[in-house]
């Protein structure tokens, strides 16, 4: 496996989809090329990055207006 | 908009329900049954992240805002169709995503296509790479950190955005994206790598070593 394969199994070796043949390939060649490593190991900081931040508070004029039509929907249920 | 109008905002008030919150499943249950509370109490829960998702899509206020109105309102009228075969959560972030594709679609119609395949053979070696120490995240103020994540997806191409949105931060499964897409999985796969690949790339900027901004 060179450095190419690597990125094309990128994703599914992240995601642990790789088949255990192909995944300790792409082991292998981890252990001997720091430039693969360095990306398989930033990807994945990438995505727990994106992963864990927390959505931001919702605007208060956006919450109130989104709780006011869920109000009005509520009364036309009820009718 | 600016990320910034989205920070500084009160905490919303949390309104009671008989239901325990941590029981999604009792919520959605009661909330079948006709217990308003309930369902706002759903509401509360996932509005922000919601919102998050509107907003990762569309990357409009407006759009975010009705798409968002529109995917609770929906999912209030359809709820009785609600099987339980997923997450209500799931459910709710397939019909916002859905909002806010149309949404998108129709803002932007001859920009992109969501739907013609992409995939080419374009060499997708990365061409950056530094050291990022560790934790890079940490050399940022939450504030700081949260301007940073939203201008590099952003930058980002939506039908690469969208992918990435729906499987990396809302965790839907590679079947359920291309679903509520409408794209085939290698699709789906193929622009998830391109898209993880672009912001390590992007994100590269920030965290190098020695290197920030």
């Amino acid at each position: 496996m060179n450095c190419e394969n690597v990125i094309h199994e990128l994703s599914d070796f992240i995601d642990g989809d790789l088949n255990a043949a192909l995944k300790q390939e792409l082991e292998s060649h981890l252990r001997n090329c720091e430039d693969c490593r360095l990306v398989v190991d930033q990807t994945k900081k990438t995505i727990e990055i994106f992963c864990d931040s927390e959505p931001v508070e919702l605007p208060s004029e956006v919450r109130t207006r989104l709780h006011d039509a869920l109000r009005s929907k509520f009364k036309e249920a009820a009718h | 908009m600016s990320p910034l109008s989205l920070l500084s905002t009160p905490n919303p008030h949390r309104l009671a329900s008989k239901v325990a919150r941590e029981d999604e499943h009792q919520l959605v249950a009661a909330a079948k049954s006709g217990d308003i509370k309930a369902f706002e109490e759903l509401v509360n829960r996932y509005e922000r992240k919601i919102f998050r998702l509107t907003m990762n899509i569309t990357r409009n206020r407006e759009d975010a805002e009705d798409a968002m109105q529109d995917a609770f309102l929906k999912s209030y009228s359809h709820l009785k169709s609600f099987q339980g075969d997923s997450r209500f959560y799931t459910w709710l972030v397939r019909i916002a995503a859905n909002e806010a594709l149309m949404r998108l679609r129709k803002r932007r119609p001859n920009q992109f296509s969501l739907d013609e395949p992409i995939e080419g053979d374009e060499d997708l070696m990365p061409r950056e790479l530094q050291d990022w120490g560790p934790g890079p995240e940490q050399r940022f103020a939450q504030t700081e950190m949260r301007q940073i994540l939203s201008g590099v997806i952003d930058e980002l191409e939506p039908e690469y955005r969208t992918v990435f949105v729906l499987r990396d931060i809302e965790e839907l499964s590679t079947e359920e994206t291309a679903d509520a897409v409408g794209i085939s999985v290698p699709a789906v796969k193929s622009r998830l790598l391109r898209a993880r690949l672009k912001l390590r790339e992007k994100l590269n900027r920030y965290f190098r070593q020695g290197g920030a901004n």
